[in-house]
């Protein structure tokens, strides 16, 4: 499995992984914060976040329709969209995109709900690996404290309660995750993740992020070489725009 | 006219259900009591009609039937409609989302309608899904693992009738030549006419090539509606008095 750099892509992709609750998203927003500083060109694209399939999405877990393979598969495709439209374009173009979960989320997360691993795999083998891909581990307990602690209430799905391991909302999430977990674990050498010791304070995972990053990527390859274009100047919406969203 | 998925002679039994690679996780094989068959072919071969005329058929003789076909599922048809309508999804993100709309259908209609012993009927099934992909330049070894969920029909029926035909009949029918029927999207001509035929023969020699792979049987679909039908019957009631 190739990197982009490795393709001849001009552009550069650094991923984090990790459980929930892990603060992967706090250090990737910090590292987006970073690199626009520096006048990279940056950006960031989040997992499930594809306007397209996000109503198909919400409506198959609001009622809990999905089952393992539909569940793997409406992920894939808002991947693919994500990837195809945003991702490869900006890649061509010499940006340094960061994604907070890449196909290893899938990986993770669908064999644990029991689809074959081969078939995953062979689903998402049309991504490249990231040039950089920080997998935050932090004790299982501190990450399950996180999430149990400032949110109480878990999403059927986020909580695995499909998986039928507990009754219990709490109990699902905690098994769920010790075998996302273990999942990932298996499978850091093969996808070479740089691992984050996320026990520690978010400022020191910063610095030590922001000194990997550099160390492996030459930014000033990444600069824009003009300033930043003025914001276009304010006018009534006339025409559809490309952001016609259906009814939320 | 006689070419049978299965080896001559054999007696298929129902132990010999399987999915084409990994299926769905879970799934007994040997609980699908029931029988898939498939129907498939362009716009204007004529599936409706035959399918119309099967479920007819199947049910005077006492037999359970649910059709299926593509974009019917509760999870994704809309969404899938409206994405095709803006014309805005590439490649990968367009056959996944067709993969979905099939999976929920598979587990959510036909692998219980089988359970409960009924006849299933599609309208289409995994080989105008790959077909299309394939015309489309998409990777044969990707399409086969993703489709390696789906489950093996007891028959598959591709009705073939030439290009020039399907235009004839399409045209008279709706005045019109769909546009991803007549695979606008591919560039092949900026005149859908012209475009048409040559999709819909690309279409044909895919089919053709899989067919070589996957066995199904190729029916002369030029023919009269009743004759496409006697043959149709013909070959199923074979499948049905397998058990």
């Amino acid at each position: 499995m190739k990197t982009f750099a490795q393709l001849g892509f001009p552009g550069r992709l650094i991923a984090v992984e990790g459980l929930d609750g892990s603060g992967k998203s706090t250090q990737i927003y910090l590292l987006k914060r970073w690199l626009e500083a520096e006048g990279v060109k940056v950006y960031f694209s989040e997992w499930n976040s594809s306007d397209l399939v996000k109503s198909a999405t919400s409506k198959g877990k609001k009622r809990e329709l999905l089952t393992p393979t539909t569940f793997s598969l409406i992920h894939a495709t808002d991947f693919a969209d994500r990837y195809e439209r945003h991702l490869l374009p900006l890649l061509r173009a010499g940006y340094v995109v960061l994604c907070d979960r890449y196909i290893f989320t899938a990986f993770a997360r669908d064999v644990t709900r029991g689809c074959p691993p081969d078939w995953v795999r062979g689903i998402y083998s049309f991504a490249a690996r990231p040039d950089l891909t920080f997998f935050f581990r932090a004790d299982l307990e501190v990450s399950l404290n996180r999430i149990l602690d400032g949110r109480p209430k878990l999403k059927f799905f986020e909580a695995g309660m499909d998986l039928r391991l507990s009754s219990d909302p709490y109990e699902s999430f905690r098994i769920f995750q010790g075998r996302i977990l273990e999942q990932y674990l298996a499978m850091s050498e093969e996808f070479k993740f740089t691992i984050m010791d996320a026990n520690q304070r978010i400022e020191t995972q910063q610095a030590i992020a922001r000194r990997i990053v550099s160390e492996q990527i030459d930014l000033d390859e990444f600069r824009r070489r003009s300033p930043l274009p003025l914001p276009p100047p304010v006018q009534p919406q006339t025409t559809a725009g490309t952001e016609e969203d259906s009814a939320a | 006219m006689k070419k049978s998925h299965r080896t001559p002679g054999a007696v298929p039994s129902v132990s010999q259900r399987r999915f084409f690679g990994h299926g769905i996780p879970g799934v007994q094989l040997d609980d699908l009591a029931g029988k898939l068959i498939v129907v498939e072919g362009a716009d204007g071969s004529g599936r409706s009609s035959q399918i119309a005329a099967l479920v007819n058929w199947l049910e005077t003789l006492g037999h359970a039937t649910v059709q299926v076909g593509l974009k019917r599922s509760n999870l994704v048809s809309a969404e899938l409609e409206q994405a095709q309508n803006g014309n805005i999804l590439s490649r990968t993100t367009l056959s996944l989302f067709y993969a979905t709309d099939f999976a929920d259908q598979l587990e959510n209609t036909i692998l219980p309608a089988l359970r409960a012993g009924f006849i299933v009927l599609a309208d289409r099934y995994i080989y105008t899904l790959m077909a299309r992909d394939l015309v489309r330049g998409m990777d044969a070894a990707w399409l086969k693992n993703l489709y390696g969920m789906a489950l093996q029909p007891d028959a598959v029926f591709y009705l073939e009738v030439p290009p020039e035909e399907l235009v004839q009949r399409n045209l008279s029918k709706n005045a019109m030549l769909d546009y991803w029927e007549s695979g606008m999207d591919l560039g092949l001509s900026r005149d859908v006419f012209d475009s048409f035929l040559k999709y819909q023969t690309a279409m044909q020699a895919t089919f053709r090539r899989m067919q070589c792979t996957y066995g199904f049987t190729i029916v002369n679909g030029s023919r009269a509606v009743d004759e496409v039908t006697a043959s149709l019957q013909k070959k199923i009631s074979a499948v049905l008095t397998t058990k």
